[in-house]
C-alpha cells in the first residue's frame, strides 16, 4: 500500500467522511431515503467509511468480518447493490481530487498514485459484490427448498380416499414431483380414489392441463380413480376455450362435492347421528 | 403513463413473470375475471411456445386506445426457428413436442384478434388483443 495515500486517507478521514456522506446523499434516490431514516443513514455511511478505512489499519481478516456485517446489514436495509458501488467509486474520487488538490501528486508519480489507489480499492468492490451475490444464492437457494416443501402434499382424508391440494405454479419440476407423489402414495396409502383439487392453481394453460391428464391417467393405470376438484368458473371458461378435452377425468367443481363422489365411488357414505337418550 | 412494458422470455420462471404483468395491466383496464384468466392464460401459451421453441424471446403487453374502446395487445416475438408449417399449428391436436396441441388456436380462441408473423430461421412474432367491452 502506498504510503502516501495510506497518510493522506488517515489524516483527512474526518473530512472525507464529510464530504461523501453529503456526495452520497445528493446520489441516493427518493426511494433509497424514503425507508432510512436520518440516523441510519448516516451510521450505515459511518460504517461504511470505517469499514474502507480499516482495511488500512486493521489485519485482512477483522476487515473481512466488518465488510461482512456490512454487506449483511445493507441488504437488509435494502440498499441497492449499484448504491454501495458508487460510494467505493465515490470515496476512490474523493481520496484521489484531495491527494491532486493538496499538491501531493506530481505529473510523474500520477500513474503510480492511480495504480495504488485502484489495486486497493478493487479488492474492496469484488467483495462487496461476491458478499451481495452470496445473500442472494442464499435466499434464492432458502426459497427454492421452502417451494419445494409445499409442493405436492397427499393427504389421506379418508379409509382409501386420497386428496392432493394443488397451490401456485405448477413448473415442469413440479409436474414431474406431482406424478411422483401422487403414484407412491396411491400405492401406499392403498387409495382407490384420488382428488386433485386446484383452486389454488393461478392459471391452468395447456401445459398444466396436459400434466394433469397424464397424471390422471397413470393413477388409472395402477387401478384407481382419479378426480379433479376445485375448478374455478373462469378457469373452466379457458379450458373450454383452449379446447382441452378432459373427458377422461370426472370433475367436480369442490372439494366437498369431490369427496361425496368419492365414498359414493367406494360404496359408503357420510349420515348423522341419531341423537341417543 | 407508459403504454408498453416487456418481460423477456429465457427460463421457466419469467413466463410466471410475463403472465403476472398481464394480469396486473388487465386489472388496470378494468377486465373481469373471465377475461384475466384468458388473457394470462394466452400469455401463458405464448411465452411457453418461446420458451420451449425459440429457446428465448420476448413478450410485451400493451394498452390499446382506438375509437372509444380500449384493449389489451399481447406481443410475443422471438427470434427462433420460426414455424414451418403455419397453416398445421393452428390445426387442433397438432405438436411437435407431445404437448396437447391445443397453443395457437387456443390462444385464437382466447383471444379476439390473432396475428402471426413468421419467418424460417428469422423468427415469429405473434400479436393477440383482446377487447374490452
Amino acid at each position: 500500500m502506498n504510503k502516501l495515500i495510506y497518510n493522506y486517507i488517515k489524516e483527512n478521514r474526518s473530512r472525507i467522511l464529510d464530504t461523501w456522506i453529503q456526495n452520497m446523499r445528493n446520489k441516493a434516490d427518493e426511494r433509497l431515503i424514503k425507508g432510512v431514516s436520518t440516523e441510519v443513514f448516516e451510521s450505515t455511511s459511518d460504517e461504511f467509511v470505517e469499514m474502507i478505512i480499516s482495511r488500512l489499519t486493521e489485519k485482512e481478516e477483522e476487515f473481512l468480518s466488518l465488510l461482512t456485517d456490512f454487506a449483511e446489514k445493507v441488504v437488509r436495509l435494502g440498499w441497492p447493490l449499484v448504491f454501495v458501488n458508487e460510494g467505493l467509486k465515490e470515496f476512490e474520487k474523493i481520496v484521489y481530487g484531495g491527494l491532486v488538490d493538496q499538491g501531493l501528486v506530481n505529473q510523474d508519480k500520477l500513474l503510480e498514485v492511480v495504480g495504488d489507489l485502484d489495486s486497493f480499492m478493487t479488492p474492496m468492490q469484488n467483495e462487496v459484490v461476491n458478499m451481495y451475490s452470496q445473500i442472494w444464492e442464499k435466499t434464492v437457494s432458502l426459497q427454492k427448498i421452502a417451494l419445494q416443501e409445499l409442493s405436492a402434499p397427499l393427504i389421506p382424508v379418508l379409509d382409501r380416499i386420497t386428496v392432493m391440494p394443488l397451490v401456485g405454479t405448477i413448473d415442469t419440476e413440479r409436474a414431474k414431483q406431482i406424478m411422483e407423489n401422487l403414484l407412491n402414495g396411491v400405492v401406499n396409502h392403498r387409495s382407490e380414489v384420488v382428488l386433485i383439487d386446484i383452486t389454488g392453481v393461478p392459471v391452468v394453460d395447456t401445459m398444466v392441463a396436459h400434466h394433469i391428464i397424464q397424471a390422471a391417467e397413470a393413477v388409472r393405470l395402477v387401478g384407481a380413480h382419479c378426480m379433479l376438484c376445485g375448478i374455478r368458473p373462469e378457469i373452466a371458461q379457458t379450458i373450454v376455450n383452449l379446447g382441452i378435452n378432459l373427458n377422461e377425468i370426472t370433475t367436480k367443481n369442490s372439494l366437498q362435492k369431490g369427496i361425496e363422489a368419492a365414498l359414493e365411488i367406494t360404496s359408503r357414505q357420510i349420515v348423522e347421528m341419531e341423537e341417543v337418550e | 403513463m407508459e403504454f408498453q412494458s416487456c418481460v423477456k422470455i429465457i427460463n421457466e420462471w419469467d413466463i410466471v413473470a410475463a403472465r403476472q404483468l398481464g394480469r396486473n395491466v388487465a386489472k388496470e383496464l378494468g377486465f373481469g375475471t373471465v377475461d384475466q384468466a384468458r388473457i394470462t392464460t394466452a400469455i401463458s401459451e405464448l411465452a411457453r411456445n418461446i420458451y420451449l421453441y425459440a429457446g428465448q424471446g420476448k413478450v410485451c403487453i400493451e394498452k390499446l386506445y382506438e375509437g372509444g374502446k380500449s384493449g389489451l395487445l399481447i406481443i410475443a416475438s422471438d427470434e427462433g426457428p420460426g414455424i414451418p408449417d403455419v397453416r398445421k399449428v393452428m390445426e387442433d391436436g397438432f405438436s411437435t413436442s407431445g404437448g396437447l396441441g391445443a397453443g395457437l388456436p387456443g390462444v385464437k380462441r382466447l383471444m379476439d384478434e390473432f396475428d402471426l408473423d413468421t419467418t424460417i430461421g428469422k423468427g415469429t412474432e405473434i400479436r393477440a388483443i383482446k377487447w374490452l367491452r
